[in-house]
């Protein structure tokens, strides 16, 4: 899927990877540059955090990581670093020269998937693609759970028309999800138009949640369905699916809240055994939070943009086309699905009947896999959850499943996931990152003495002139939009707090249609192994191939 | 046999340079990230260091006229500078930086005052040793 943005998947994962750099500082954001061009990363550089709010805003789609330090003049990194994390969803990687454990946790605390010291060296530098790496992984895991919740939809009509009030009814799902079992042993090749549509991301805009909560809190907590609150929001691009995993968000955002209110935790994440057991937590607990919501000033914390996929040939603003085109999707989604693991995907979805905070016990082993990671790029408020996020991220994904059709690419990465076994991936993955370790000379540690090659001296200097492209590797073009700060434009620029932060985003709505995101890079991801620990060792996963679906071709091709 | 002599000698004050301290390994990567494609690399990232940082030199200095001091500003600064010198390893440089910043901490006018004479003597001397051992490498390299 070349969308024009760079695109880096010709390469072998991790070369070619998009790094956004920001650092106030001149002579490191040049020397970061080169760095990371070194490692066949693809650098695009600025100086001020709006500026990378907007370069990010601009291309949805076009970077893979971003790496910021934490003292900008125009914004604090943290601040950068949640509305990366909330608009975009990119791992986002700080810097300073302070190395002070209150401040790593502190950007820890703030969703930083790493926390580097300056002076940086190019050895931590080549790592920085398993952030990248890890991410799709999860979501590759969320993509899983997401299968279950669709089939369910699909068996109670899965529309508008009944009162979805409770879409997560518990008994509906168990039975649905066996019976979608049965149909799921098909393993469907065809996806429809899998390639070159892309998923677009709603992003909820202070208004728009507002909105949203305001609904919420009118039609009750408790009866609360994603078809009466997009009923009362009346925004008509909006779709029931957006609304449908924007208010598993919530509802997940506000258990943590409760959550956090009752432990007084300041590290950051709740630990999935540490969710509600088996009973969902009084809705009343949830109204509350709700409440407080309300009065929360900084709602801009709450907005994150949303993996859904709008449908490109489906008008948004016709929710009767979405039917249709659900009812289509879903039957085809059933043909396509190969469910492995059945029984897991019940307990999932059954989940979803219990206020989303119900782990079933069947998952702790991947309550384990939650807890070794620590990619958090999704923070709530200041203290994002790394393993909730997970949580919602699985289930904003069921909901997401409305809306992706078969002619888009989610769904048939989930099902591709699925139906895969490892052997394709696997070779293919090894074999680029054993390409791209190739292409790399290593710098790292062979400078224990002083005694470099004397390449400085030795080399013919000539008028230098910087070459974009490094050398040795076609790599794309450089993006560089290096800007030397001066102090007037600093004082210019500077803004204060939280109006630097919610101004660009309430003026442009968040109407980013996010093209292939993040979902499609889960091609080839193998997601049973969230469920099969036994499956994990046996998967390196394809890793970059998100923009093209031969990957999902040469998936689909496994007997 | 000329070519070899500038050669030693860019050689001998590149290592004068770490053993005395006014470099650590940060300038290896620097050195490090010099190709074919960047061959003044790391004599490009120095000028421009300089060139960045004299502003943050020019901001401390003026920060310290006023009493009392703003420590708080100070620090920001001097945090700004201490990443800058960080860039290039810059050794004592930064450890000056250090010192300031600690005495920044303990809010010492006099402390502050001295540490920046300080930061500003091993600033410019680095800069001068750097550019003649620049020079003298160029020349090798020409030759």
């Amino acid at each position: 899927m070349d969308n024009g943005f760079s695109s880096p998947r010709r390469d072998a994962f991790p070369a070619g990877l998009r790094v956004l750099v920001v650092d106030d500082d001149p002579t490191w954001l040049r020397i970061l540059e080169k760095m990371l061009k070194k490692c066949s990363y693809e650098v695009t550089t600025c100086c001020l955090a709006r500026e990378a709010l907007n370069l990010l805003r601009e291309r949805k789609d076009g970077y893979d990581i971003v790496i910021s330090d934490v003292n900008m003049p125009d914004m604090d990194g943290f601040k950068l670093l949640e509305h990366v994390g909330l608009e975009m969803d990119l791992p986002v990687i700080m810097m300073s020269v302070d190395g002070e454990t209150s401040r790593v946790m502190k950007g820890v605390q703030h969703g930083a998937c790493d926390y580097l010291l300056k002076p940086i060296r190019m050895k931590e530098l080549r790592n920085i693609w398993q952030h990248v790496f890890r991410k799709r992984i999860h979501e590759a895991r969320e993509f899983e759970s997401l299968d279950g919740f669709e089939g369910i939809l699909l068996m109670r009509n899965g529309s508008d028309q009944s009162d979805d009030g409770n879409l997560f009814a518990l008994e509906d799902m168990t039975s649905i999800k066996k019976r979608k079992d049965v149909d799921n042993k098909h393993d469907d090749r065809e996806y429809g138009d899998p390639s070159s549509t892309k998923k677009a991301r709603v992003v909820w805009s202070v208004d728009l949640h507002q909105k949203f909560v305001k609904a919420v809190n009118q039609i009750g907590f408790d009866k609360v369905g994603p078809k009466k609150i997009l009923d009362l929001m009346n925004v008509p691009w909006l779709t029931r699916e957006n609304v449908a995993s924007h208010l598993q968000k919530y509802r997940l955002y506000l258990s943590r809240l409760q959550k956090e209110n009752d432990q007084k935790s300041s590290s950051c994440g709740v630990k999935l055994s540490d969710l509600p057991s088996k009973d969902p937590p009084g809705s009343v607990g949830f109204q509350n939070l709700i409440n407080r919501q309300q009065n929360d000033v900084k709602l801009d914390v709450f907005k994150f943009s949303e993996g859904t996929v709008q449908p490109q040939n489906v008008d948004p603003k016709s929710h009767d086309s979405d039917l249709k085109v659900i009812s289509e999707s879903t039957s085809e989604k059933r043909r396509a699905l190969t469910n492995k693991i059945p029984d897991k995907k019940i307990r999932r979805s059954s989940e979803m009947g219990v206020n989303h905070s119900h782990i079933p016990s069947e998952s702790e082993a991947n309550r384990q896999v939650f807890g070794c990671t620590i990619s958090t790029q999704y923070p709530w408020s200041e203290v994002p959850e790394m393993q909730l996020k997970q949580e919602n991220k699985s289930f904003l994904h069921l909901e997401d499943s409305f809306s992706q059709l078969p002619l888009h690419g989610t769904q048939h990465h989930i099902q591709v996931n699925q139906s895969q076994s490892i052997s394709s991936n696997h070779s293919i993955s090894e074999g680029e990152i054993a390409g791209c370790i190739e292409t790399k000379p290593l710098y790292a540690d062979d400078k224990s003495d002083y005694t470099s090659s004397g390449s400085s001296t030795g080399r013919a200097i000539d008028a230098f002139s910087v070459q974009p492209k490094s050398h040795g590797q076609s790599l794309e073009p450089i993006h560089n939009t290096n800007c030397i700060p001066d102090p007037e434009f600093h004082q210019r620029n500077v803004l204060l707090g939280d109006e630097v932060a919610s101004a660009p985003l309430d003026e442009d709505l968040h109407l980013y249609w996010l093209e292939g995101e993040c979902y499609n890079m889960n091609l080839g991801l193998q997601m049973s192994e969230y469920y099969d620990p036994a499956l994990i060792s046996e998967t390196p996963f394809h890793l970059y191939d998100s923009a093209d679906y031969s990957v999902v071709d040469q998936g689909l091709f496994i007997a | 046999m000329d070519k070899s002599l500038l050669q030693r000698q860019a050689s001998s004050m590149r290592r004068a340079l770490f053993d005395q301290g006014y470099l650590d390994e940060q300038f290896i990567e620097l050195e490090d990230l010099q190709d074919d494609s960047n061959p003044n690399f790391v004599e490009e990232i120095v000028t421009l260091f300089y060139k960045e940082s004299a502003r943050t030199v020019y901001n401390i200095e003026q920060a310290l006229m006023s009493r009392p001091l703003d420590f708080t500003k100070l620090e920001e600064y001097m945090h700004k500078f201490k990443g800058s010198s960080s860039s290039i390893g810059a050794k004592k440089v930064k450890n000056e930086c250090t010192k300031f910043s600690e005495y920044c901490d303990a809010e010492n006018t006099d402390g502050c005052v001295r540490t920046f004479q300080q930061i500003k003597q091993e600033y410019s001397t680095l800069k001068n040793k750097l550019e003649t051992y620049f020079q003298v490498a160029r020349e090798a390299a020409q030759t």
